[in-house]
């Protein structure tokens, strides 16, 4: 269970936002809403850790994140504005190194069969410097397949795919809250769910619109 | 937490392999700057055996230099930095293994191409054999110590500037360690004091300079 105790977050002389409180648990998808520039991607990197909080805490399992790094970071997935691969290694390439790093080794059929599932067959092994926009997402967004760490967060996942990739995307997060999963994103296009529960939190003008 | 690490090792060096333009530079400058000495100089042999330690040092220095620009930025400018401090291993171990791949490609080259350059100095087999041998324990030092300033100023504009700021002092006692050990197995003296210290800066370096790293990155990335 994902706890946020009066969270605050200061970027240069903007106080971005204070006094944030919610928690997520099992099952649970929170929406993160806000103008651009209120602070969305800001908040979700200090939920990962990336950022340090100007005050307040994040609390995983009832402890600290700062405190339990490594262990933390073995329950995360954070995909963000950048695509985390490398343009120069193909999509196989990309996925195994990256579920290597995450502490969990994935054969080269299962890489592949995870890389035909959200849709790049016939571009698998190509390196992914060739690859559209989407097609990058989508090998950035492949390692939701095969990745089982319980927190998901997703900073505008849905953004350069295209109409069926949307709809994959929103199967693959409704069963990973069906599975008892937690997901966060940011997004302008909402997910059907059919099982859970669904959280919002508003920043920015609005103010503490917490659910 | 040992095969992460030869993970990221692979990965560097497949990166470098597709990538070659970026490794020939570093040596390509190396061999360049050692040429020109001796083509400026003329072939006054006394005088090029007496420059040789200091020139060999300086171009190793500036060549690793050079090569430090691209150690960490392409991973920050993609997203697999931030990635890789998500991940469940300690960050020393990726850095560990990053530098690793990145010596392997622009320091090692340097090393091994160094007897060849000097001939053009008139060194003797044994002045050659001590340029390897302090070439190989100083360079990965080098590395070491310019991954900090690399994580310091990645991001940054003009950061290439400020790299040299921050690491060419912190080179200085390698500079003179090498070039020193070298001279001195030119004029006679034996250079085993000289290889000694040279060893220990290359310890101290590899116990200490990963951590710092890592808490560069962690700043860097926020």
């Amino acid at each position: 269970m994902l706890e946020v105790t009066n969270l605050e977050c200061i970027r240069g002389d903007r106080r971005l936002f204070t006094e944030l409180e919610f928690s997520l648990s099992s099952g649970e998808l929170l929406y993160l809403h806000g103008h651009n520039g209120s602070g969305k991607t800001t908040l979700l990197r200090a939920i990962c850790g990336l950022i340090a909080p100007t005050d307040g805490e994040v609390r995983w399992h009832d402890q600290n994140i700062r405190q339990q790094r490594d262990a933390f970071a073995a329950d995360v997935v954070y995909i963000g504005h950048k695509n985390g691969i490398k343009d120069d290694l193909t999509g196989v390439e990309n996925l195994r190194i990256a579920c290597k790093l995450d502490g969990l080794s994935i054969t080269e059929q299962e890489a592949w069969q995870a890389l035909e599932t959200i849709g790049l067959c016939g571009h698998e092994d190509l390196p992914t410097r060739v690859l559209s926009q989407g097609q990058k997402r989508r090998v950035s967004l492949a390692r939701l397949l095969v990745n089982k760490s319980p927190l998901w967060v997703l900073d505008e996942p849905f953004t350069a795919l295209d109409k069926a990739a949307v709809k994959l995307l929103q199967s693959v997060i409704r069963e990973h809250i069906s599975a008892g999963g937690m997901v966060m994103l940011t997004t302008h296009q909402e997910v059907e769910l059919t099982t859970g529960q669904v959280k919002r939190l508003q920043l920015g003008w609005k103010r503490e619109g917490d659910v | 937490m040992f095969d992460v690490f030869i993970a990221v090792v692979r990965r560097d060096l497949l990166l470098a392999m597709r990538r070659r333009s970026d490794v020939l530079t570093t040596l390509f400058f190396f061999v360049i700057v050692i040429t020109l000495f001796p083509l400026g100089i003329g072939p006054e042999m006394s005088v090029l055996r007496g420059i040789a330690p200091g020139i060999f040092w300086v171009a190793a220095l500036l060549a690793s230099m050079l090569a430090l620009e691209h150690l960490f930025s392409i991973d920050y400018t993609d997203g697999t930095l931030e990635q890789m401090l998500l991940t469940p291993q300690p960050v020393f171990i990726l850095v560990l293994g990053k530098v690793l791949a990145h010596w392997l490609v622009t320091g090692l080259p340097l090393v091994l191409l160094s007897p060849l350059l000097g001939l053009q100095y008139d060194l003797s087999t044994q002045a050659l054999a001590t340029m390897m041998l302090t070439l190989l324990i100083g360079t990965p030092a080098l590395s070491l110590i310019g991954a900090i300033g690399a994580a310091l100023t990645l991001g940054l504009r003009g950061g290439g500037v400020l790299v040299s700021l921050l690491v060419l002092p912190l080179y200085i006692p390698v500079l003179i360690f090498g070039a020193g050990a070298v001279e001195a197995t030119v004029s006679g003296l034996g250079g085993a004091g000289h290889v000694s210290m040279l060893g220990a800066i290359l310890i101290l370096s590899l116990i200490l300079t990963p951590i710092a790293t890592s808490a560069a990155l962690r700043i860097s990335a926020e």
